[in-house]
């Protein structure tokens, strides 16, 4: 009898306890690696990592030297990739929280699209890129051609964090914009993108962060020249690729490659933490008048 | 000419001017889709009037100098690499996701959450480089070579369990309060409830959040490219070197001309087609939590 009882109590506690024990290991276990990588990365990487490091030339394939023509390459490329994306995603998006309805044929095809667009791989973007902006248009291996693919594909988050934004705004200010005889491109110059404007930011961080994460959309549009780019014409060698060119292809390079990564995460952390700070934090939106 | 019908309100010649402008750059950028395929298809065209479709996914050697452009070997390796990554990010994912909600303190749960955001943003080439120069030589060590099948579903698998971690977790914390609650009300023990309410409350949201992770892996190419080898062959053990889709494509691109460019984009044509295919699949996940 109390044998019986002690089973019955063991079968309703041997689950439990085996359940708690797989799910905190679990954690821990991917707690546990995560760190590791961290620390070996910091580990490694730190030795290397000084001032003149960041701005000095590559010397000897990587192998010693610096990334200063690669940190200038890696923001000529995103300010390409943004300078091209930010007008097209935002018209985008305001087209499709402002204007149209949500039943609309075009609306549904345009982020239908856009969906797709997500999805697509990186390396076929890069294929895309080579075929069209590199050859087709004739742009080569330029900061320019690997700049425009990106653009090509942050577009989807940027337009659906801006989408976001925009539909975040409550809809009295729109009724109050047109009750005051407000025209509805007043309406959004004055109050709905001042409104949504951390909203909209934090989107841009965001595709900031994916764009500058990214390498193998690089590789065949914006190239491996490791020199300073005298214009956007020049190919340019991003943050990314030379972590992998190093890792690679440069027997020796790894101790560069270490303090390569460690910049880039330093430089992904301080984007993806204030796109954030600001989509959690800044939420005393401003109107600001003319 | 679009005219929603809230925007009745204003009819000023601003705003025609506004909205036909933002029509133009909507238009841009759905055409941008289409471009792609357009460009992938015409860059392909060489080998595709040639070769027939099948023969692509059905042969099994990839010689191009010889003309000789089968994908299947590596498609398998893409298909495996995935398959095993996604099994095992799915399981500690999920698992993450759990440990989130019901099992760890607050405060642990909270810096739980930030670490597993932090690495949702670490590029891929970081992970490769990392799998290259730790998990190789480990690997290598207990059987040589080290760069195989195994070492690169371990890297795919660090890569997307953020995905589904971050995914699950949000899916299981839209499950009402008022199930738990209920739950706790019948008695029910916090594996009881998880098993029996949780879970099967929030399994659209997770199995969607697994569609998304496969997705990545699928197109994943740093990571893969640096761990896992890159011989072309059928992988027969975890242990074997392998080449998938994508690193096939990274590797061969910049020497590539002719009918061989135009194999690797195929290659491009077939891995987006995959992708297609599982947002579809995903789509339909999403419709059914709708209705359900």
């Amino acid at each position: 009898m109390a044998e019986a009882e002690s089973l019955a109590v063991t079968r309703r506690w041997l689950p439990e306890a085996l359940m708690t024990l797989a799910v905190w290991g679990s954690a821990l276990l991917v707690a546990g690696i995560f760190l590791w990588l961290l620390g070996d990365l910091l580990w490694r990487g730190a030795g290397h990592l000084s001032w003149s490091f960041l701005f000095s030339s590559p010397l000897n394939a990587g192998r010693a030297g610096g990334i200063a023509p690669i940190l200038v390459s890696t923001l000529l490329i995103l300010g390409v990739a943004v300078a091209a994306a930010v007008p097209l995603g935002l018209a985008t998006a305001v087209l499709l929280a402002e204007f149209l309805s949500s039943h609309s044929r075009f609306g549904r095809l345009v982020g239908l699209s856009l969906d797709v667009l997500a999805g697509v791989p990186s390396i076929v973007f890069g294929l895309f890129g080579n075929a069209f902006f590199s050859i087709f248009l004739g742009l080569g291996f330029s900061i320019l051609s690997g700049g425009l693919t990106l653009a090509c594909m942050v577009l989807p988050i940027l337009v659906r964090t801006a989408e976001a934004a925009l539909r975040a705004v409550p809809d009295d200010w729109r009724l109050a914009g047109a009750a005051l005889g407000l025209s509805r491109t007043a309406a959004l110059r004055h109050i709905l993108l001042p409104a949504a404007s951390s909203g909209l930011v934090a989107g841009l961080l965001l595709g900031v962060g994916r764009a500058m994460a990214e390498t193998a959309a690089l590789i065949f549009t914006s190239g491996y020249v490791d020199r300073m780019p005298s214009s956007l014409f020049d190919s340019g060698r991003a943050l990314s690729v030379h972590i992998y060119d190093l890792s690679m292809n440069v027997a020796g390079g790894d101790g560069n490659a270490y303090a390569s990564a460690l910049v880039l995460i330093g430089l992904l952390i301080l984007i993806n933490g204030t796109s954030l700070w600001l989509a959690e934090h800044w939420l005393n939106r401003r109107i600001l008048t003319p | 000419m679009i005219w929603s019908k809230r925007s009745t309100s204003s009819p000023s010649r601003a705003d025609a001017r506004l909205a036909g402008l933002c029509s133009a750059a909507a238009g841009l950028v759905a055409a941008i889709l289409l471009l792609i395929v357009l460009f992938l298809l015409h860059e392909s065209r060489p080998v595709l009037q040639r070769v027939e479709w099948l023969r692509f996914l059905t042969d099994a050697s990839w010689h191009p100098a010889e003309g000789l452009f089968g994908l299947a070997p590596m498609l398998w390796a893409t298909l495996v690499s995935s398959a095993g990554a996604l099994l095992l990010a799915g399981t500690l994912g999920v698992a993450s996701a759990l440990f989130c909600r019901f099992y760890a303190p607050p405060s642990a749960s909270r810096w739980f959450r930030r670490l597993v955001a932090l690495l949702a943003g670490i590029p891929s080439v970081v992970f490769g480089f990392w799998g290259l120069t730790v998990l190789v030589p480990i690997i290598a060590s207990w059987r040589p070579p080290g760069a195989s099948l195994l070492t690169g579903i371990l890297v795919l698998t660090l890569m997307i369990l953020p995905t589904v971690a971050l995914i699950a977790d949000a899916a299981l914390a839209a499950v009402p309060e008022i199930y738990l609650r209920g739950a706790a009300a019948l008695g029910m023990s916090r594996s009881g409830t998880i098993l029996g309410v949780a879970l099967p409350a929030a399994k659209g949201g997770i199995i969607a959040g697994i569609l998304l992770a496969a997705g990545r892996a699928l197109g994943e190419t740093m990571a893969v490219l640096m761990v896992s080898g890159n011989v072309v062959q059928m992988p027969h053990s975890l242990f074997d070197p392998v080449r998938t889709l994508t690193a096939n494509i990274a590797l061969e691109m910049a020497y590539a001309t002719g009918e061989h460019r135009a194999a690797l984009f195929v290659s491009g044509l077939v891995l987006t087609g995959l992708v297609i295919l599982l947002a579809m699949v995903a789509a339909r996940f999403g419709e059914v939590r709708h209705h359900g």
